[in-house]
């Protein structure tokens, strides 16, 4: 194997770096690594940890000698946390759906130079970048649809995000003009050049854009304390409530009678709230840096 | 042979747009339909969820009861802006914005341009893909998540306190503390973001010229002094973009932020405009004098980045958008 230190091929012309400024940078960079992982690897340690030995460490464990899952399995027998989780999972899948859906309609139908209506909707997008409607207004526009305290007022007052359909309509604009008017010559109408043309050149960049939605679902708090009472909180909320705010979480909300340490029950809610972004985002990340460049462009 | 004919006319009718813009709207209609058929929906949620509440902004001029609504409440002119104005918290708001966001300009806007450099060429690919992979991760991690990490290991019980404490050392005081939530705050935001700002940085790293580099090196420029007149005027450009950007977002500093860590430091410390919009308005219920202070705030964010960019201009440079 390639041995992973070794520098990569450099021009002639460039000084051979020396010992001491590799190993400054080496030492930085490890910092910097150390000091984004450091919390994480302390809540999924203190998760796994049993209470005695908790006790005995004064509250943090980095990595446990014994690591048990008796934390996870008193979340998982029921009550809040499970419906909370519930609750964010159900907002993500259905409110990630029905984004794309949205966005690559809007994106499609926007992205054919000239097309009848397509300019004053693009300048209606760009308009949101310039202004926010801001808390207020957008709070009694929600309530006079009547989605207040619904599960929907969780989706769609951010269903669409007008950043996520440049850089959409971006690429879809990007597909050489050959290759539509072949289809087109073989009878294809507008609907089947999406679905056999457009769509299966576009993955990389949907599923760059179906990582920022279902992100930004999962992650959100805000809309919730806003929108919906307390009964159809998502787990972000719960955390909030349970760890920033409250501190201890008392037996009778989880269901249970005997409590393992409490300690591990927070930091397993938080493990709960990372694992699936930790676990998904590495394998799209090489997709990343596209995305986020084709929407720098200027629009 | 016509079939293939009139393929031929619609591919060209396609790159001609705009020039027969005018004539055959029928024409366009039976082209364009399913296109704009898509569109509506899309369109139709802007104007819900963007521009009708942009309307209601009108709450600003008014003395806006929730039972009355829009139509039933009884415009007041100006006076919500004179109520506003005359508010001596609001204007601690304002100081608290400006004094963030200049913290923030000064620590984490030059943050991610340094982890770049740090970044940029020296490693094997290997090497550098897994520690972006790193440094990348915190963007994706919710506000309330970042806040609860910072707890997990500065707060009163947290990590660090429990080290001290073993070891017979005073306690420090991080997340409570309100003369130093300003710093925390700034933290918090370069932990989160700082590994992400380097995606931009480093694609323009790469975008620089190669020539230019052999050339200084020729010329007998060491590698700082390459640095300081070859890579930092090639992504000069970008660098002016992101401070636009980010002076058109002055106004704005972490709502999410602030509204998760008032309780621990009190209002005093932590009201910025968007909390005090917020607070004032939601809670309080003083509608007007809040939509007032989120209307103006708006305006001044829009005019911001209108002027930036014209400066930029004015520099030779590209800006945001061209024009």
């Amino acid at each position: 194997m390639r041995n992973p230190f070794a520098l990569p091929p450099m021009p002639p012309w460039m000084e051979r770096p020396t010992a001491l400024g590799r190993a400054t940078k080496g030492v930085a960079l490890t910092i910097v690594c150390v000091l984004v992982l450091y919390p994480f690897v302390l809540a999924v340690g203190t998760s796994l940890a049993g209470a005695d030995e908790l006790r005995a460490a004064g509250g943090w464990v980095l990595i446990p000698k014994a690591p048990t899952l008796e934390a996870y399995q008193v979340l998982l027998s029921g009550g809040v946390v499970t419906k909370a989780a519930m609750v964010t999972v159900g907002v993500t899948v259905i409110g990630t759906a029905l984004s794309m859906i949205a966005t690559i309609m809007l994106a499609y139908g926007t992205s054919r130079p000239g097309a009848l209506g397509s300019r004053p909707i693009v300048i209606m997008m760009l308009g949101t970048f310039l202004f926010a409607p801001g808390i207020i207004p957008s709070f009694l526009m929600v309530q006079q649809l009547g989605l207040l305290d619904t599960y929907a007022a969780l989706v769609v007052p951010v269903l669409i995000n007008a950043f996520n359909v440049i850089v959409v309509r971006q690429f879809f604009m990007s597909v050489p003009g050959e290759l539509l008017d072949a289809a087109r010559m073989d009878g294809a109408t507008d609907m089947v050049i999406l679905r056999r043309v457009i769509l299966p050149l576009s993955k990389a960049v949907l599923a760059v854009v179906g990582l920022f939605y279902a992100v930004s679902y999962w992650n959100a708090f805000f809309n919730a304390q806003l929108y919906v009472q307390s009964d159809k909180y998502p787990l972000q909320m719960i955390l909030r409530g349970y760890i920033i705010d409250a501190g201890e979480m008392n037996a009778g909300d989880l269901g249970i009678a005997h409590l393992p340490p409490g300690q591990a029950i927070k930091m397993a809610v938080l493990v709960c709230a990372v694992a699936p972004i930790v676990c998904v985002y590495p394998f799209l990340q090489k997709y990343f840096v596209k995305g986020v460049l084709t929407g720098a462009i200027k629009g | 042979m016509t079939t293939v004919e009139s393929a031929v006319r619609t591919s060209d009718g396609r790159r001609r747009t705009g020039d027969d813009a005018r004539g055959k709207r029928a024409g366009r209609w039976r082209k364009d339909r399913t296109l704009l058929f898509l569109a509506l929906p899309g369109a139709l949620y802007f104007v819900l969820f963007f521009y009708i509440p942009l309307l209601g902004n009108v709450v600003a001029f008014q003395d806006y009861a929730p039972f009355l609504g829009f139509t039933g409440s009884a415009f007041v002119g100006f006076d919500n802006f004179v109520g506003m104005l005359q508010d001596d918290t609001f204007w601690r708001a304002v100081g608290k914005t400006l004094e963030v966001t200049l913290l923030q300009l000064v620590l984490y806007f030059p943050a991610p341009l340094a982890l770049a450099l740090l970044l940029h060429g020296m490693l094997g690919t290997k090497l550098k893909r897994f520690v972006q992979t790193v440094v990348y991760l915190p963007h994706f991690m919710s506000w309330v998540i970042v806040v609860v990490m910072f707890q997990q290991v500065f707060g009163g019980a947290g990590a660090l306190n429990m080290f001290l404490r073993q070891n017979d050392l005073s306690i420090l005081n991080i997340m409570n503390n309100p003369d130093s939530f300003t710093l925390l705050l700034t933290s918090q935001v370069i932990w989160k973001d700082c590994g992400w700002g380097t995606i931009m940085f480093l694609a323009a790293l790469v975008a620089v010229d190669q020539n230019l580099y052999e050339a200084a090196a020729v010329d007998g420029g060491g590698r700082w002094r390459r640095l300081w007149h070859v890579t930092l005027p090639g992504i000069r450009p970008v660098l002016l973009m992101l401070f636009i950007l980010r002076l058109g977002d002055i106004l704005s500093v972490g709502f999410e932020q602030i509204l998760l860590q008032r309780r621990f430091v009190g209002p005093n410390a932590s009201e910025v405009i968007d909390t005090y919009v917020y607070y004032n308005g939601m809670i309080d219920g003083n509608w007007g004098v809040s939509t007032a202070a989120g209307l103006m705030k708006g305006i001044l964010g829009a005019l911001l980045m209108y002027g930036a960019n014209k400066l930029a201009h004015r520099f030779g440079e590209q800006g945001v958008y061209s024009r």
